[in-house]
C-alpha cells in the first residue's frame, strides 16, 4: 500500500514541531492555573505569557478568551454578546448557521461574496474571513465599516484564515489551533472590548469557565509564531492545480476571486463527489467533499448552493499544507485525470 | 515542591502521555488527521477516539453513551442547559459550575442542605416540580461521598432526572449506577486537561449547547482531539487496573496524615469519604499566613477556582463552620504519585508553621 498523500489540510493540518515541543513543555507544567500555590502560579504565568504571545503574533490589541476550539468560541460569542444576532452570511460554517435559526441570511454572489452594504445592521453580524469549502475571502474591511456604520458588531469566524491571513478588523473573532499547526482541542475568541460580552462566571476573567488547557494554549501560541513563507509556495502549487484541472475538463470554483492560499475546490463534470472520494481514497489521496464534519453525509453543500454552482454535488475540496510538495500535486493531477476518464490509466 | 493539591489537578500519568504522542505526530505519520474525515487517515483517528470512548465507558454504568466535551464544566452545562429544566434541585456544596448553569436556565433552584458531616440525608425531600436533581459524588473540598444511588432513586420516584458531577470520583471509586447523567474530566484522574465527557443514559434526550459540524451525534459540535481522547482513555484504563491499589495507597496516606496532624480537626465525614482528600481545621489559624509560610508545599484552602480569588469556602460554610473558622482550614489532596516521605515532610512543615502562629 502506497503512502497516503494528504491534501485535506483545511480539515486539520499536522502539528508543527514547535507546537509539539511547546505542548510537551506544557505537560510538565501540569498544576491548575487557578491554584494560588507556587506550582499554580507558575502555570498561570505560563498561560498569561502565552496569551501575550498570541496577541503579538496576531497583532491583536483587544482581549483573548481561550476556548476548546472555534465551535465553542462562536457559541460563546453569539450567546454572550450584548447584541442579538442580526444576520449571518449564507456561506458560514454550520457552527454559525446552527445558531442563526431564522435569522436573516446574507446572500452571496456567484463567487460566494457578501455585499458589504447588506451588513449595515444594528446588531451582531457574522461573516467568515475565508470559506472552508472554497477558500473565498470576504471583503472584511468594507464589511466592518458597514456593520460599525450601522451601530452593529462584527463576528468573524477566522478558523481558516488565522495563521495565514492578516487578522481581520472585527469585534469578535473565533479561531481554532488545529487549522494552523496547533493541536486539536484548543482555540480562542478574540474580543475587542469586554463590554461586548456578558460574563458567565468562572475562569478567563469570568467569560469561560473550566480549567484551562495549558499545553494546548502554549502549543497554539507557538504555532501562530511559525514562519508563513510556505503560503507563497501554496499559491504557486494551487495555480498549477487550477490550470491542470481546468485543462483536463474540470471547473475550478471561484478561481477569479481572492482565496486563502491553501484551499481550492474543483468540479469534475459527470462524477459525483462521493464517487470521486471513494476512488481518491482507494488511490491513497485524502481529500474531501465540503467540510470534514459534513463530508460523511450526502447533503449538498449549502456553500456551493448559495453560490449557484451548477451540479454542486460534483465538487471536491483540495487543501494544501506546509509540507505539500509539487510531486504530490502532480500525482493528484494524474489521479484526477484518471478518475475523470480524461487521462490514461496508470 | 511537595504537591498536595490532587483535587485541583493531577499530574499526567506517563501511560496517558505515551498514548497521546502518536496522535500529536507531524506530517511524517498520519496521526494528525481529523477524526471526522471519511478518508483513511481520518478513519484511523476516529478509531482511536472510539477505543478511548470504550475505555471510559468501562468505568461507567451500562446502558448509556459517552459524549466527549472540553471538560466537566462543559459536560455539566450540557447536562443542565440541554434539558431546559422547569426546576432544579442542587446541593449546597456543588461546584460553582452547577449553580451557575442552573441559574442560566432561568428555572427556580431548590438548594438541598448538607449536614455537619457534609452529607445529604438519603431522605432529603426534593421540591415538587423539580425535573433535574444535581448532586456531586465526591466533594472537591472535603472529600465526602454522597449516597448518590439512594438520592437518584428518590429523584426518579419524583419523576426527576439525576445529574451527578463525578469529577473527583471517576476512576477512583465505582461510578454511581443510578444516575442518568455523569460528568467527568481527564485532568482530575491523571489524564490531560482540555477533555471531559458526559455519560448519558440511553433514552435521555438532550439539546446541544454548542452547534456546528454535528459531531458526537449532534450533541457536541467541534473537532475531537484524538490525542486528548486517547490520553483520557488510557488514564481510564489505568484507573481500572489500579483502582484498588490506588485507593489503598490513598487510605494509608490518609491515616498517616491524620496521625501526624493530631492537633487538627477533620472537616466532613470521617467514614463516607474519598481518602485522597483531607480537609483539616485548627482553630485560630490564619490560613493565608500559613500558605505564604509553607511555599514549598502546594496545597489549598478550598477549591482551586475559589482559593485563587481568596473567597471563603462555601462548602465549609455549608457544613456549619462559623465564619472565623472558614479561614482556619486547609485542604490536602494526594494520590498515586504521593509518597509517605512527602506526607511526613509536609506535615512537619505545616505543624511547625501552625505552632509558630501560637495556635
Amino acid at each position: 500500500m502506497r503512502e497516503t498523500i494528504y491534501l485535506d489540510h483545511a480539515a486539520t493540518t499536522p502539528l508543527l514541531p514547535a507546537a509539539r515541543e511547546a505542548m510537551e513543555r506544557g505537560f510538565a507544567i501540569w498544576a491548575n492555573p487557578s491554584s494560588p500555590h507556587r506550582a499554580g502560579r507558575a502555570a498561570r504565568a505560563a498561560l498569561e505569557e502565552a496569551r501575550e504571545r498570541l496577541k503579538t503574533a496576531l497583532g491583536w490589541q483587544g482581549e483573548v478568551v481561550f476556548t476548546s476550539g472555534a465551535s465553542e468560541a462562536i457559541a460563546l460569542a453569539i450567546t454572550r454578546c450584548v447584541f442579538p444576532l442580526a444576520a449571518v452570511s449564507a456561506v458560514e460554517h454550520e457552527a454559525v448557521l446552527r445558531h442563526a435559526g431564522e435569522t436573516n441570511r446574507l446572500a452571496v454572489d456567484s463567487f460566494g461574496i457578501v455585499a458589504p452594504a447588506d451588513c449595515a445592521l444594528p446588531g451582531l453580524v457574522a461573516v467568515q474571513q475565508a470559506n472552508n469549502e472554497t477558500g473565498v475571502m470576504q471583503p472584511m474591511e468594507a464589511i466592518a465599516d458597514a456593520v460599525r456604520g450601522a451601530g452593529g458588531l462584527l463576528l468573524c469566524d477566522a478558523a481558516q484564515g488565522a495563521g495565514k491571513l492578516q487578522t481581520p478588523d472585527a469585534d469578535l473573532i473565533a479561531l481554532s489551533a488545529h487549522k494552523f499547526g496547533g493541536p486539536i482541542g484548543v482555540g480562542a475568541l478574540l474580543v475587542k472590548d469586554w463590554a461586548m460580552l456578558r460574563p458567565s462566571g468562572g475562569q478567563e476573567r469570568g467569560y469561560r469557565p473550566g480549567t484551562e488547557n495549558l499545553p494546548g494554549v502554549l502549543a497554539m501560541a507557538a504555532a501562530l509564531e511559525a514562519d508563513r513563507g510556505w503560503l507563497d509556495e501554496a499559491v504557486r502549487l494551487r495555480h498549477v492545480l487550477d490550470n491542470a484541472i481546468r485543462a483536463a475538463g474540470g471547473e475550478s470554483i471561484a478561481e477569479a476571486t481572492a482565496r486563502v492560499p491553501s484551499i481550492a475546490a474543483y468540479r469534475m463534470p459527470g462524477k459525483s463527489a462521493n464517487a470521486q472520494l471513494i476512488r481518491f481514497d482507494a488511490m491513497g489521496f485524502a481529500v474531501s467533499a465540503g467540510s470534514a464534519c459534513s463530508s460523511g453525509s450526502l447533503r449538498t453543500s449549502h456553500v456551493l448552493e448559495a453560490m449557484n454552482i451548477t451540479n454542486p454535488d460534483e465538487v471536491v475540496r483540495v487543501s494544501i499544507g506546509r509540507e505539500t510538495t509539487e510531486s504530490q500535486i502532480d500525482a493528484f493531477i494524474t489521479a484526477w485525470r484518471q478518475v475523470a476518464g480524461t487521462g490514461t490509466a496508470a | 515542591m511537595i504537591y498536595l493539591d490532587y483535587q485541583a489537578t493531577t499530574p499526567l500519568a506517563p501511560e496517558a502521555r505515551e498514548a497521546m504522542l502518536p496522535w500529536l505526530a507531524g506530517p511524517e505519520a498520519m496521526g494528525f488527521a481529523n477524526p471526522h474525515s471519511p478518508h483513511k487517515p481520518g478513519r484511523a483517528a476516529a478509531a482511536a477516539v472510539e477505543v478511548a470512548r470504550e475505555q471510559l465507558a468501562a468505568l461507567l454504568p451500562p446502558g448509556g453513551r459517552v459524549v466527549f466535551t472540553s471538560g466537566a464544566t462543559e459536560a455539566l452545562n450540557l447536562a443542565i442547559l440541554g434539558r431546559k429544566p422547569r426546576q432544579v434541585s442542587v446541593s449546597n456544596i456543588e461546584h460553582s459550575v452547577v449553580s451557575n448553569a442552573g441559574r442560566a436556565t432561568g428555572a427556580p433552584i431548590q438548594v438541598l442542605e448538607v449536614g455537619a458531616d457534609g452529607l445529604l440525608d438519603a431522605d432529603t425531600a426534593f421540591a415538587p416540580g423539580s425535573d433535574i436533581v444535581c448532586v456531586m459524588q465526591v466533594n472537591n473540598e472535603i472529600g465526602v461521598i454522597q449516597p448518590i444511588d439512594e438520592l437518584a432513586r428518590k429523584a426518579h420516584a419524583k419523576g426527576a432526572l439525576f445529574v451527578c458531577d463525578a469529577v473527583q470520583g471517576y476512576g477512583k471509586i465505582a461510578a454511581p449506577a443510578e444516575a442518568d447523567m455523569i460528568a467527568i474530566t481527564g485532568h482530575k484522574m491523571y489524564g490531560p486537561k482540555g477533555i471531559g465527557a458526559l455519560w448519558v443514559r440511553d433514552g435521555v434526550h438532550l439539546d446541544p449547547i454548542v452547534f456546528g459540524g454535528g459531531q458526537e451525534g449532534g450533541l457536541r459540535s467541534g473537532t475531537l482531539s484524538p490525542a486528548l481522547c486517547a490520553g483520557f482513555g488510557a488514564a481510564a484504563a489505568l484507573a481500572m487496573d489500579r483502582m484498588e491499589e490506588d485507593a489503598a495507597h490513598c487510605a494509608a496516606l490518609f491515616d498517616l496524615t491524620l496521625s501526624l496532624m493530631s492537633d487538627w480537626q477533620l472537616n466532613g465525614s470521617a467514614d463516607h469519604r474519598w481518602k485522597g482528600n483531607i480537609n483539616l481545621r485548627r482553630d485560630g489559624l490564619d490560613v493565608g499566613r500559613l500558605m505564604s509560610e509553607c511555599r514549598e508545599i502546594a496545597f489549598s484552602a478550598g477549591s482551586a477556582c475559589a482559593s485563587g480569588k481568596g473567597e471563603p469556602s462555601r462548602v465549609l460554610s455549608a457544613i456549619g463552620l462559623p465564619s472565623q473558622a472558614l479561614k482556619s482550614s486547609i485542604r490536602l489532596g494526594f494520590g498515586r504519585y504521593t509518597t509517605r516521605r512527602e506526607i511526613e515532610d509536609a506535615c512537619a512543615i505545616l505543624n511547625a508553621a501552625a505552632a509558630a502562629q501560637g495556635v
